[in-house]
């Protein structure tokens, strides 16, 4: 830099510069590996030690109440003591967990393995921790479903009140409001009841699960999706001021090419958090109407109903209630959990 | 270069947005209150005006982001009303918005924000049909294919302004509204891409209302130049024209506010300042719009809206004055 000739100069000399080569510039302009809000939300998400626990669980268990009933060698609704051409066996009735029915011990005394009865039996003689098992299974299931109906209904709904705003908007908004001020447990199971009675689901798929677990989805279906919908509303609400949105609208794109482009992709963190929290809260309900005999029918176990039935003998197998109980709690708290994590994960905004 | 035929007409347009007073009560806010020009094929037509004075809601009443509330929009001689018309009309007219941030989708890659008209108007038949537009269009403004798989957020506000503009390109658009595609751009950047700009029309034959706050900005590249002030156009003249003659006091003060090369001139014109803000459009004074902060107002100019006028070849002037004035 120095410059000879004017050794008090301040100036720079232009000929200690020289031209950056192809390779120089490459280096200098070379572009960080794209990183996309997905990939920055799962990191945040993975580093959330309770988060990914619950993950995890969830997994665990729901993997288990597909895969275990496939391989084990008693079924939800065999009673063990009964079998054809035979007196019913009483022994097998209320079996202590680990204990054997009487023709189960002669066989173990013959040199024979018997699976063991975890759980012990329930009081007709069937394997009580398939029906728990089995019981997750379902309340996993209607808790899943029931959080798809309420998004999708919900997310329809809310995005058009939010798109097209004005009078559609107002009437939407006001039956939503119609349907919030409904006490909703007094409504559940007043349609449960009714729809119990009327639907008639013998000879279709649904017969096995019976017409009461399909009367709970139609009661999610009328009446959950209204917090979708109005978060949703919100959420279009306010996109749809963003100027993309009218640039969308200037090249002649149609309004449901701009919700599914524009608006649903940039609210679908949004939709992902509360449908994941919509998920413990639909089993919470389904097991709080099996518990009261409006939920899946007999010989079907579901979590609640299964702790309904263990209410009998309350006092000298108080660990039937128990299980199914410690099962709930467990769902419902790791997917809370868990779709916390994924609210701080990938909506820092939201957390109030 | 500006051909004979006139493109673009606009005819006494009218946006008058309601404007919730509280109670069920309501007003209209003028935003433009019967604006009329036309613009030529290949020519650049500047629109200028402080902030606030409805430029923006010209450029969108044309493209129909807005429903007129009044006039009419003619283009290439046919009047956009119906539906079809509208549809055709947006596969020749095109527009850059003023903010390269909230304009571009932040979930979209660029080659499907730049691919989104396309896909829209479905002009192309295969997947390698659309991604050869693509670069070819990212090509037109300078940006690399390497750029293509990228979010907008990961480019500086002057690339995101050429991915706008890459997008208004791809229908083969006739017709573009700019949006002052540049004052929210560093200054170093806004001389590139408005030559980018003058470019881009000699090379496709392209139409420009080109809106800018700034005259400067417009000098350089507008054939014609409009003034607006409170929804209200008050000068329209060829671009040489309003900058040695302006007519209209408020087109006055505003170009004696740029800052001139030659010092001669310089000092020669002096300095209008104006007093008092621009008045809310919500209550805009009777008469002439101007007259709250023009030097020249007498108290004939709060009783009728002066008409706009040719007041000598090709020049219109919307004052009651200008003749004693000048
Ligand atoms: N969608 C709208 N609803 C209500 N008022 C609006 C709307 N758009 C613009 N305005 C009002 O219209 C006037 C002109 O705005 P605009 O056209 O954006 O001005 P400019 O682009 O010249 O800065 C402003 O007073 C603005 O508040
Ligand atoms: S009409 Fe009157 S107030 Fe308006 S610009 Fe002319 S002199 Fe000024
Ligand atoms: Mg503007």
């Amino acid at each position: 830099m120095f410059n000879a000739n004017k050794p008090f100069s301040m100036h720079l000399n232009p000929d200690a510069f020289r031209p950056a080569t192809e390779a120089e510039k490459e280096y200098i302009s070379q572009m960080r590996p794209s990183s996309t809000f997905f990939k920055d939300g799962c990191k945040r998400l993975m580093k959330n030690k309770v988060a990914t626990a619950s993950l995890i669980i969830i997994i665990v268990v729901t993997l288990s109440s597909i895969l275990l009933p496939l391989f084990w060698p008693y079924s939800y609704d065999a009673m063990l003591g009964v079998r054809p051409g035979k007196p019913a066996d009483s022994s097998f009735n209320n079996l202590q967990p680990f204990t054997y029915g009487k023709t189960e011990l002669k066989r173990i005394a013959a040199g024979e393995k018997v699976f063991p009865h975890i759980f012990g039996t329930d009081s007709h003689g069937r394997d009580y921790f398939i029906r728990v098992v089995y019981g997750t299974r379902i309340s996993l299931a209607v808790g899943f479903f029931a959080s798809i109906i309420v998004l999708i209904i919900g997310m329809t709904i809310g995005s058009i009140a939010g798109y097209f705003g004005g009078k559609v908007d107002i009437i939407i908004m006001r039956i939503v409001d119609m349907i919030y001020s409904l006490p909703d447990m007094l409504v559940i199971i007043l349609l449960s009841v009714v729809l119990g009675r009327t639907l008639n689901v013998e000879g279709t798929i649904f017969a096995k699960i019976g017409s009461n677990v399909i009367s709970m989805f139609i009661v999610f279906g009328l009446l959950y999706w209204v917090s979708m919908a109005r978060l949703i509303r919100g959420q279009i609400l306010s996109l749809r001021e963003q100027e993309y949105v009218l640039s969308a609208q200037a090249t002649g794109a149609s309004g449901s090419w701009i919700i599914k482009k524009h608006l649903l992709p940039n609210c679908i963190s949004v939709i992902i958090i509360s449908t994941a929290l919509q998920i413990p809260n639909a089993i919470f309900t389904e097991s709080f109407l099996s518990f009261l005999g409006l939920g899946v029918n007999a010989p079907m176990p579901s979590l609640g109903s299964l702790a309904s039935d263990a209410l009998n003998g309350i006092t000298s197998y108080t660990y039937r209630l128990v299980i199914p109980a410690v099962v709930i709690c467990l769902i419902v708290l790791s997917l809370n959990l868990f779709g916390d994590g994924l609210r701080d994960a990938f909506d820092p905004k939201l957390n109030a | 270069m500006p051909e004979n035929k006139t493109l673009l007409e606009v005819r006494n347009l009218k946006q008058y947005f309601d404007i919730n007073m509280g109670f069920f009560r309501s007003k209209p806010l003028k935003a433009v209150d019967d604006v009329s020009f036309s613009i030529r094929k290949g020519e650049t037509l500047g629109l200028v005006g402080e902030s606030g004075c409805g430029k923006t809601t010209v450029g969108r009443s044309i493209l129909h982001l807005y429903t007129p509330t009044g006039g009419q929009v003619i283009y290439d001689g046919q009047e956009i009303k119906s539906r079809e018309s509208l549809r055709e009309f947006r596969r020749k007219a095109t527009m850059v918005f003023q903010d390269p941030y909230s304009s571009l989708n932040p979930r979209m890659t660029v080659s499907d924000i730049v691919a989104e008209p396309l896909d829209v108007h479905k002009l192309y038949k295969t997947k390698k049909e659309r991604e050869d537009r693509v670069l070819e269009l990212m090509g037109y403004v300078g940006l690399n294919s390497e750029h293509a798989s990228r979010y907008a957020h990961e480019f500086s506000g002057g690339q995101r302004q050429r991915i706008g503009i890459a997008r208004a390109l791809a229908v083969n658009p006739e017709f573009i509204v700019c949006d002052e595609p540049v004052s929210a751009l560093d200054v170093s950047i806004q001389a590139q891409v408005i030559n980018m700009f003058d470019d881009l029309q000699d090379k496709l034959g392209l139409t420009y209302l080109f809106i800018a706050h700034d005259l400067l900005v417009v000098r350089h590249i507008s054939d014609r130049i409009a003034v607006m002030y409170l929804g209200k156009m008050v000068e329209l003249a060829d671009a040489e024209e309003i900058y040695k003659h302006p007519l209209h006091p408020y087109s006055q003060s505003l170009l004696s506010a740029v800052p001139m090369p030659d010092p001669k001139t310089a000092r020669a014109n002096k300095r209008i300042v104006l007093t008092g803000d621009i008045p809310s459009p919500l209550n805009a004074p009777s008469g002439c719009p101007f007259r709250t902060r023009c030097r020249f107002a007498t108290p004939a100019c709060a009783e009728s809206m002066p008409a706009f006028e040719e007041v000598s070849k090709d020049h219109f002037v919307a004052c009651h004055r200008v003749k004693e004035i000048n």
